[in-house]
């Protein structure tokens, strides 16, 4: 391992951590509807209002989940354990240099953030929500409000809707290793039948 | 029109061959020569060669200067780009530069922390994943257009490759990993080092079980240990190597001037087994510094010289483009 014993990583969700079931009771709570997109617009007319409601949501999900304001939240599909705490930033899944007992490669005293996500993913029933592909980060929202966006509808296009392991995304049925010429139509590898996941949607 | 692509990994795969690729790492130095002397000890054993981008987050060589030396010492590249240094803008443009230099295989991926490297102060870029620069590189090719949706013409040709390790944490999620990166983009992927062939056999159950070896061409990644410093170097510094219990004792129970002998002989064996693994289609020498093995090891796995395989197979296949 390199010299130094890694230093402490800024922001760490508080310990113990939110439990899973918490976390997706609160998506039910959160889940928008016209009050709050009606709420969310409201808010954001008032910068004194908005600066307040932002700063709010910051207070609240630092220690909850270790956030750091990127301002477009990925939790609901990440089993509420925060991609960006990550120290590579990753959206769509761990890195290969993840510890055998679990732990990240960069600050060998965390967990794998992906490896939690899984885990609570799995326990609630929803390991296909780390099935979808996550878009680029906008760096231009850092430090607004997630929820602000949430709401407002800005942040249905943060990743694929389907699971992209379902057998409808799948190019053909397999058939046996390099047997047959394929199928018309059928892609080669690394093809995607579907409109689904264009880059921009 | 099709475009015919002149990847020779391409083609190999394609036909259905077995394929064999293996690593170079570029020098530190403003020299092609080693690359070029690596590349004379590899040819007529592999179909394609990874040139390494900056590996354990040291400063070489760039892996596009790397590449295009390869390329002229008579080697195909693999040309291997991280997300660690670069953000969505250098990487669209590498890619358009690699396609215009005639550089045909690349391979994403994620990149080593620069906490692991010779500059542990540098600002580690990730600005995309190694999934999302396979989308976007796959959207470039086949769209034609940007991340930003502005046109590109020519668009770049390339064949997209990924890497994937089966033995890391969460187990029940790796063989999905991939599936994502099939999704993206990827049309081949190279594995981290297999030493434990029943690990990586029950990951590649997972990966038949989604299809995923019919729509993504999969090398096992094999290396040869030549010390058991060496070992113990990559079990405790290069993140993501496992090795087993079993390997450790074999290569410390030859005396220290056989153990070299010993890492090749259980390379080939680890080759001998993965091909009888259904879906493996090719395997991928990691020589960890050691070129200079990878003939022996080939040779005693019954891999032998490589026949040609000319552009005229992608062009016949439907898999080509």
């Amino acid at each position: 391992m390199p010299k130094e014993a890694a230093e402490p990583h800024p922001i760490r969700p508080a310990r113990p951590r939110l439990a899973p079931r918490t976390a997706y009771l609160l998506q039910r709570v959160l889940a928008p509807n016209a009050f709050y997109r009606r709420l969310a617009a409201a808010v954001e007319r008032f910068p004194v209002l908005r600066r307040l409601f932002t700063a709010t949501e910051k207070r609240a999900k630092e220690p909850l989940f270790g956030c750091r304001m990127c301002g477009q939240c990925a939790l609901p599909v990440t089993g509420y354990a925060c991609p960006m705490s990550c120290p590579k930033e990753l959206r769509n899944g761990p890195c290969g240099g993840v510890g055998a007992d679990g732990s990240c490669e960069v600050h060998p005293e965390m967990r794998c953030v992906w490896v939690v996500a899984y885990e609570r993913a799995a326990s609630q029933g929803r390991p296909g929500d780390l099935r979808r592909l996550h878009r680029p980060v906008d760096h231009r929202r850092w430090g607004e409000s997630a929820w602000l966006n949430y709401w407002q509808g800005r942040e249905d296009t943060l990743w694929t809707t389907e699971d992209v392991l379902s057998p409808a995304l799948r190019a053909g049925e397999p058939s046996a290793a390099g047997a047959d010429e394929p199928a018309p139509g059928e892609g080669e590898p690394g093809e995607v039948q579907t409109g689904e996941l264009q880059w921009n949607s | 029109m099709e475009l015919v692509s002149t990847s020779a990994l391409r083609a190999r795969l394609a036909a259905g061959g077995f394929a064999v690729t293996a690593e170079i790492s570029p020098p530190r130095g403003a020299s092609g020569d080693p690359v070029r002397r690596k590349a004379d000890l590899l040819r007529g054993w592999v179909d394609a060669v990874n040139v390494t981008d900056n590996q354990g987050a040291h400063v070489r060589l760039s892996s596009m200067a790397g590449s295009m030396v390869a390329l002229s010492a008579g080697l195909e590249p693999i040309m291997q780009m991280t997300c660690r240094d670069r953000n969505r803008i250098a990487l669209q443009s590498d890619l358009l530069g690699a396609s215009a230099l005639g550089i045909r295989n690349v391979l994403v991926m994620t990149g080593d922390h620069p906490k692991f490297g010779d500059h542990p102060g540098a600002k580690p870029v990730f600005d995309l994943d190694s999934i999302q620069f396979l989308w976007a590189a796959r959207t470039m090719r086949d769209e034609g257009t940007l991340m930003s949706g502005r046109t590109l013409n020519p668009p770049p040709d390339c064949f997209l490759g990924a890497v994937e390790n089966p033995f890391a944490p969460p187990a029940g999620f790796r063989a999905e990993r991939l599936g994502k990166k099939v999704a993206a983009g990827a049309q081949f992927v190279q594995t981290q080092f297999v030493f434990d062939v029943p690990a990586f056999g029950e990951w590649m159950s997972q990966v038949h079980d989604l299809g995923l070896h019919e729509r993504c061409h999969i090398l096992a990644g094999v290396g040869a240990i030549r010390s058991v410093r060496a070992m113990e170097f990559m079990a405790d510094n290069v993140p993501g190597v496992y090795i087993p219990e079993e390997t450790s004792r074999r290569l410390r129970g030859v005396p220290g001037d056989r153990v070299a002998e010993e890492g090749a002989r259980i390379a080939a064996e680890v080759i001998q087994q993965v091909r009888e693994i259904p879906g493996v289609a090719g395997v991928h020498l990691l020589a960890a510094g050691n070129e200079a093995a990878v003939p022996g090891v080939l040779s005693a796995a019954g891999l032998g010289l490589r026949d040609t395989v000319t552009g005229d197979a992608v062009a016949g296949d439907s898999h080509g483009r």
